[in-house]
């Protein structure tokens, strides 16, 4: 068995994040991508920075943050400390809560330019055949955005397993608590394991890998047989 | 105002100029909203639809306020029985096309007796559309299929922002016939908006000429398109409409008779039976003038008229001079020269010659 237990371990820690991630930030960022979609208030470009900094941002910049943030004299650090949940810093909570900010644009920017492409009209149409803005919402909205969802989705998890900086800084690399692939294959370099590193960092080249292409599949399937 | 009648009032400030309507349509037939592009058309039947806010309006229609902003109502466009048909394809790509006809159904308040799901499919022929993919209708497919999803909501007025504008000149021609059956078989009345003038000759009940926003001439169709005093908006097109009956055919030469208030016309025998009753349009630039019975001509339609009045023309160098025959009006468009020439005042007796008619129905 190349793989050993405790890679099999954060594997699996990794999927559980990934899966956390993504289906968390689809339903944070879709109501904000429509949002930033239809508003035209001043707010609308301040709201898009910031969504977009994770982009630009060094993850130790965000990490360091999040760290002040979270520690037990931060803001949200104390109001875990009063729900009695203790701090979210170096924990699985934590690490969660990073992965989420740092692929934010990766979900919110796929579904903003889905529900742009979509435009007015369709919502138009549907409030005068009687639907609620609501209803017209998960009726017409969604289904039209649908390539826009897959392409959040994918890219949220995909981003969410490569994340290492973030991951470091804030969830401090505890094993079978927020030690992921991309920090144990740091391990086994440093440790000079570096059979184990290979075998690591392959799963991930492969698995990255496949999920690109799928999407690709998925994203140009429906187009083609449009035209 | 009664509910046999339906009021628009809309002020609307606009970066093209403003909006301001005033009308009290009739809740029948069709009312064609004609005007040029820019002229505010489709930001009219926005308000209407209460998909644009104009900022103070009174809409009510089959004697429901739909909006009233001096006491502050205002249903939202899901709140309004409207059926809207927009000028592009519309429909739902996502759905095919029964799907695009049960999402308005499923959401219409069943309430009167309108027509049913069924009715509405067969009205428009789209039976052997019903499993199709919205995408991969043709032009003159789709709008069929939106006219039918806006009437599936049941809707108490249906609007139409030029549903016609996109399709070829011959895609237009297949869909007309559908537009006439609706008006003949439907008790929904209908707001149309257009810039062809084939379409008002067609269509129009009611005409409403709209200008940079304001309201030029409002009426019965043949009315107001027997007026000189508003030409520009047809230009080319300015001509009259004239209700008539086939009377009499004469089977050697082809020609059939229409006759009409004030007179008759032959025009070509296109074989519809005696009594059949059919608008002709007289465009004014096919009528010329005579003051004396013309003779030796080729002309076969010539009619007694008193010159009623002389209004200029889009070009200087024209003049529309409006005849009164008998009880019906027709538009003559001359050069101001022959109009000079000829000594043509209010009163003068003169003889019409048509070198062209076309029966629209």
């Amino acid at each position: 068995m190349p793989l050993s237990a405790d890679d099999l371990q954060t594997i699996w820690l990794t999927l559980q994040l990934a899966s956390v991630t993504t289906v968390t930030l689809l339903l944070l960022a879709t109501p904000l991508a429509w949002w930033l979609a239809n508003t035209a208030s001043r707010w609308r470009a301040p709201v898009s920075a910031v969504v977009a900094l994770p982009l630009v941002l060094p993850p130790t910049v965000l990490g360091f943050y999040l760290l002040v943030v979270l520690s037990p004299q931060g803001p949200l650090g104390q109001l875990t400390h009063t729900l009695g949940l203790g701090s979210l810093a170096f924990t699985f909570g934590g690490l969660l809560l990073g992965s989420i900010i740092y692929s934010l644009p990766f979900a919110v920017q796929p579904l903003q330019n889905a529900f742009e492409a979509i435009g007015k009209r369709p919502m138009e149409v549907a409030a005068t055949l009687r639907a609620t803005p609501l209803d017209a919402f998960f009726t017409v909205a969604l289904p039209l955005a649908k390539p826009g969802f897959v392409t959040a989705a994918v890219m949220t998890f995909a981003h969410t397993l490569g994340e290492f900086g973030v991951v470091l800084m804030i969830g401090g690399n505890i094993p079978g608590s927020t030690r992921v692939v991309s920090t144990q294959i740091y391990g086994h370099v440093e440790a000079q394991e570096y059979a184990q590193a290979h075998w690591l960092a392959g799963c991930m080249l492969v698995f990255s890998f496949c999920v690109l292409v799928g999407l690709a599949r998925l994203n140009r399937a429906p187009d083609r047989s449009a035209a | 105002m009664s509910a046999t009648h339906n009021l628009l009032r809309l002020t609307l400030a606009r970066p093209t100029g403003g909006l301001e309507v005033d009308l009290s349509l009739p809740s029948q037939g069709i009312t064609v909203v004609l005007g040029p592009s820019g002229s505010g058309k489709t930001t009219l039947l926005r308000c209407v639809a209460g998909l644009e806010r104009s900022h103070s309006a009174t809409v009510r229609v089959a004697g429901i306020l739909w909006q009233d902003d001096a006491t502050g109502v205002f249903l939202a466009p899901w709140q309004r029985p409207v059926g809207y048909v927009f000028q592009e394809a519309s429909l739902f790509p996502h759905l095919d096309v029964r799907g695009n006809l049960d999402y308005a159904r499923k959401r219409a308040k069943v309430a009167k007796a309108a027509p049913a799901h069924d009715d509405v499919v067969h009205l428009l022929g789209i039976e052997g559309l019903l499993q199709r993919s919205a995408r991969t209708l043709s032009g003159g497919e789709r709008q069929r299929v939106a006219i039918a999803r806006a009437l599936a909501t049941q809707p108490e007025l249906l609007l139409l922002d030029e549903p016609l504008a996109a399709l070829d000149p011959a895609r237009r021609q297949d869909i007309l016939p559908w537009l006439e059956r609706l008006r003949d078989e439907l008790r929904i009345p209908m707001l149309y908006v257009t810039h062809a003038a084939d379409e008002v000759a067609r269509l129009a009940d009611t005409l409403v000429v709209l200008e940079q926003g304001q309201v030029r001439a409002c009426g019965p169709v043949a009315e107001v398109l027997s007026r000189i005093h508003s030409p520009v908006v047809l230009g080319d097109d300015a001509g009259v409409l004239l209700p008539g009956t086939l009377d009499q055919r004469d089977a050697q030469w082809r020609l059939i008779r229409v006759a009409f208030a004030g007179g008759h016309l032959w025009l070509r025998d296109i074989g519809l039976p005696l009594g059949h009753t059919a608008r002709l349009r007289v465009l004014a630039r096919d009528v010329s003038i005579a003051t004396e019975v013309p003779q030796h001509t080729s002309i076969q339609n010539i009619l007694p008229c008193t010159v009623a009045a002389i209004a200029p023309d889009t070009h200087a160098s024209q003049v529309l001079v409006q005849l009164a025959c008998g009880e019906s009006t027709l538009l003559s468009r001359i050069t101001a020269r022959s109009a000079h020439a000829l000594g043509l005042v209010p009163g003068a007796t003169v003889w019409a010659q048509v070198k062209s008619v076309a029966l629209v129905e």
